[in-house]
């Protein structure tokens, strides 16, 4: 015993430090076990697994700035009088929480750049998470076993939202307070409790004493914290799941085919957050972002023309314009449609691209887990819906910017106004039918491409005066990526007789999904693969093409 | 650089195919993983240095850029502005701190990713993917606990103690939603009145002047509040949110409603100015056809006719004032609105 001890201190004694430092994080933490699972694990590559670094690195660069901005800013409506470094507002009354803005813009140094850091990395925050959100969408990559997984990013790209609504409201400029007042309205357009809503969270009627420090705990505190959490979850499952890759040559459902975390991606996840937080400070520096003593202190009786939210809120905005303002009023009480359909419309809208892996998942009946992606054009109800509901959302977007339309195209406010909401209703039919189109035209080209191979661009005169083009048969790696895809068959209802002949009732729920499945994968919603029949018969007849 | 870790290199044979032509029986099998291309810098140790020289130069940058960041946070006023072309004026500091900051931090990136793409390993390697789900003996196994662990508990068993424990979690959260209550006061119907009545004063919102009828023009939009309500009032911007008013002059004949017409006084008519749709405050008028038009979301509504609303989202026009002139010759309130200002609500009936 006492032998074995002396040999093991000796042998510590001469291990280097770092490895010392390990063996005793290891002995209280077990990171040996963690690390040999991890170190060496394998990333695929590919540019668009980038988006979501993106989200994680703006979400870093928000918690840092923002920790900064807590030092100097003031979470408070009490009314001084400014006496700062900005002239033009000498001795306006303002809330202490706009005078502190004033404050880390003119006087703290670097302040400004902090302040604009934030807000830029908010913005690319919810847009990267927007922009990731959609390349796992199209790919397919939210299929069984990451159902769990894209839900937390759908939370974490609501949450954002939310907190990127509560951040900006804390300046209490006149925008934001503007923005906060059509919040007020359309918490007010809830039927029976909106009233009661409105002043528990103000305070009070509006706008009232105590919002900014309200949304300021909610803003720096409680979203964040639950967003933190998420966001560690969402990279847990990531690693658990390892990430899905593409198809190709030697990458199976059963393998990762990529490099090692270490010493790769460490550095290049690792660089890539000093890029992305590099190139936000460099945007800060040049390009003003909320400029709030332009805009001047909140008071509820001013506005300006071309009052617009944030880009991700701007959905919203649009839907609340261009809805038209039906009011039912009806034993004294009034149902406000005009505003209420909207804030309902808002969260079906995204509801239905959350739920949008359960449904597919249903429709397929497909059990097994999927890691290699799709290519968008092989699914192409799926690509279809997906860009379907884009266009939901940019529909909105125009809306929500309707005069700014109007204004810079000279166009009539109306006219815009109308175009979008017929484009709500038409707009996605149109990109559905469209993309569906496309994504089949894509896999008759692939099939071409695989039968006949690919167009050489040499052109070749036959004795007879005839030309064609010569066409140069695939490698066979591109024939196998091209072919990998799995095409499924449209669900059949079972028969419609028991085993002894009795007629059974064919549920609704069952008539419905075999429809749903026709239409996913019916005769006309996939071309079929190519056969290595196909393509023998037509590469043993020699100079047949 | 070497691949002697990698786990599963395909073995030469399976590597050949990929080089050949088609499998002549299986022409879309797998051919496998493709055999590594070498970049110049792993067979040139010249190219390599060149690439270790230009990740060092990158970090050198960091440190320098980091350098100059302290140097123009000590050296630049705060307030001094500088013209950088295309992009115009600038705050000095603003702009050299960022410049700086961004500079060094994406050195920082540049180099680590170079440093990744040029010299270290890319050979690519397959790790084996196992199924997410337990195996049935693992399964088994945790259902035999989670029973053993159940009927140990004997919480199926004895009844009382599970309904009362369901009892006391269900409720014990409802002292949290109690303590809500104070988050603010009851609605009652203060949505219902504003700061105006009868014999206030209309007072304009610019001049501070009390209003008379001479004041306002054809054709002009005066914004007015009620008579002692100042901005340094501790409820200011909470009356003003309700009795910001909206003051037009029209000719008597163009007013079409009836009871616009009764409720103004020789044709100027006095309208709230919080927009009925979310409570934007109404702020465009086109003289022209007396139309007012929300910033917010271009609510329009007509001032000659009830102010209806004849564009936009607005559900139902904006509330009348009824005004007249007092024995001083002065613009007046003649009462209250009749019906709640701004965004509709659900008791607002």
């Amino acid at each position: 015993m006492s032998t074995s001890e002396t040999t093991e201190s000796r042998s510590r004694g001469k291990a280097p430090a770092g490895e010392r430092v390990a063996d005793w994080a290891d002995g209280r933490l077990g990171i040996y076990s963690l690390a040999k699972a991890n170190m060496r694990k394998i990333f695929p590559d590919h540019w668009s697994f980038m988006l979501g670094e993106v989200c994680l690195y703006s979400f870093i660069i928000i918690i840092l700035t923002g920790v900064y901005l807590t030092l100097f800013f003031h979470p408070s409506m009490n009314e001084v009088e400014y006496h700062g470094s900005y002239v033009p507002l000498q001795g306006q009354l303002m809330s202490e929480a706009f005078s502190s803005t004033l404050h880390i813009s003119f006087d703290v140094r670097g302040g400004l750049l902090i302040r604009q850091i934030h807000h830029w990395a908010a913005l690319i925050f919810l847009a990267g998470m927007f922009v990731h959100m959609m390349r796992v969408f199209f790919t397919g990559a939210f299929r069984k076993p990451r159902e769990i997984n894209w839900l937390f990013g759908f939370l974490l790209f609501v949450l954002g939202m939310f907190t990127g609504f509560t951040g900006y409201s804390l300046p209490d400029d006149l925008l934001s307070g503007t923005g906060v007042r059509f919040t007020e309205g359309a918490i007010l357009s809830m039927p029976i409790v909106g009233t009661y809503i409105s002043f528990f969270l103000f305070g009070g009627e509006f706008p009232g004493v105590d919002f900014v420090a309200r949304f300021y705990s909610i803003h720096i505190l409680l979203l964040p914290g639950i967003m933190l959490g998420l966001v560690v979850a969402h990279l847990i499952l990531v690693f658990y799941h390892k990430h899905t890759q593409f198809a190709g040559p030697g990458k199976t459902n059963k393998n990762v085919v990529g490099m090692p975390l270490l010493p790769v991606y460490m550095a290049k996840a690792g660089g890539f957050f000093f890029l992305v937080f590099g190139v936000i400070a460099v945007i800060a520096a040049i390009a003003q972002i909320n400029p709030v003593w332009a805009i001047g202190p909140y008071r509820p009786d001013m506005v300006s023309t071309g009052a617009q939210p944030d880009w991700y809120m701007g959905f919203a905005e649009g839907l609340v314009r261009y809805m038209p303002g039906w009011e039912i009023n009806l034993w004294g009480h009034t149902l406000v449609l005009g505003v209420f359909i909207p804030l309902v419309l808002f969260g079906v809208v995204l509801a239905a691209i959350a739920v949008y892996p359960f449904i597919e998942s249903w429709v397929t009946g497909d059990k097994r887990e999927h890691h290699i992606l799709d290519r968008p054009r092989n699914a192409p109800t799926r690509t279809a819906f997906g860009v379907a509901w884009i266009t939901v959302y940019m529909v909105g977007l125009v809306g929500g910017g309707n005069d700014l339309w109007a204004t810079h195209f000279h166009l009539s406010i109306n006219a815009v106004t109308w175009f979008v909401r017929i484009s709500f209703f038409a707009g996605p039919v149109l990109a559905f039918i469209i993309t569906k189109r496309i994504c089949l035209g894509l896999q008759r080209r692939d099939k071409d491409k695989v039968l006949h191979g690919r167009e050489s661009g040499i052109i070749k005169r036959l004795p007879h005066g005839e030309f064609i083009e010569i066409h140069e048969p695939l490698s066979q790696d591109a024939m196998y990526t091209l072919t990998a895809h799995e095409q499924y068959k449209p669900a059949e209802i079972g028969p419609t007789v028991d085993e002894n002949g009795v007629e059974r009732k064919v549920k609704a729920s069952e008539k419905l999904r075999a429809k749903l499945s026709k239409s996913y994968y019916g005769p006309d919603s996939q071309i079929p693969k190519p056969t290595v029949d196909e393509y023998k018969e037509i590469t043993s007849g020699h100079g047949h093409h | 650089m070497s691949s002697q870790d990698i786990p599963e290199e395909k073995s030469p044979a399976e590597q050949g195919a990929h080089v050949a032509v088609a499998d002549e029986k299986h022409p879309f099998a797998d051919p496998g993983l493709p055999p590594h291309e070498h970049r110049i810098q792993d067979v040139d140790e010249r190219a390599a240095r060149r690439s270790e020289r230009t990740v060092a130069l990158l970090f050198t940058v960091s440190m320098l850029a980091t350098v100059g960041f302290i140097a123009s946070y000590v050296a630049i006023p705060h307030d001094k502005s500088i013209f950088v072309f295309p992009i115009g004026h600038l705050n000095a500091l603003n702009f050299a701190l960022g410049l700086t900051l961004g500079l060094a931090l994406f050195s920082i990136g540049a180099g680590a990713v170079h440093w990744a793409r040029t010299l270290m390993s890319d050979v690519e390697v397959a790790d084996e993917r196992h199924p997410i789900a337990a195996e049935p003996d693992v399964k088994a196994k945790v259902m035999a606990d989670f029973k053993q662990g159940a009927k140990e508990s004997a919480l199926g068993r004895r009844k009382l103690i599970r309904n009362t424990m369901f009892g006391a979690l269900a409720l014990f959260p409802l002292s949290g939603v109690v303590l809500l209550r104070d988050l603010g006061p009851l609605p009652g119907t203060k949505l219902r009145h504003t700061l105006w009545s009868k014999g206030k004063l209309l007072v304009n919102m610019n001049t501070n002047e009390p209003l008379r009828p001479e004041d306002v023009a054809v054709g002009s939009l005066t914004f007015a509040k009620p008579e002692g309500l100042e901005e340094d009032d501790h409820e200011f911007q909470n009356e003003i949110a309700k009795a910001a008013l909206m003051i037009i002059r029209l000719q008597p004949d163009d007013i079409k409603d009836k009871q616009e017409l009764d409720w103004s006084y020789q044709g100027i008519v006095a309208y709230s100015k919080i927009c009925t749709h979310v409570g934007c405050p109404i702020s465009l008028y086109e003289q022209q056809t007396h139309h007012a038009l929300c910033p917010c979301h271009q609510s329009t509504f007509d001032l000659s006719d009830g102010a209806k609303v004849i564009f936009g989202p607005a559900g139902h026009p904006l509330p009348q004032l009824r005004i007249g002139v007092n024995d001083e010759g002065y613009l007046e309130a003649l009462g209250d609105f009749t019906e709640p200002v701004g965004p509709a609500f659900w008791e607002r009936g």
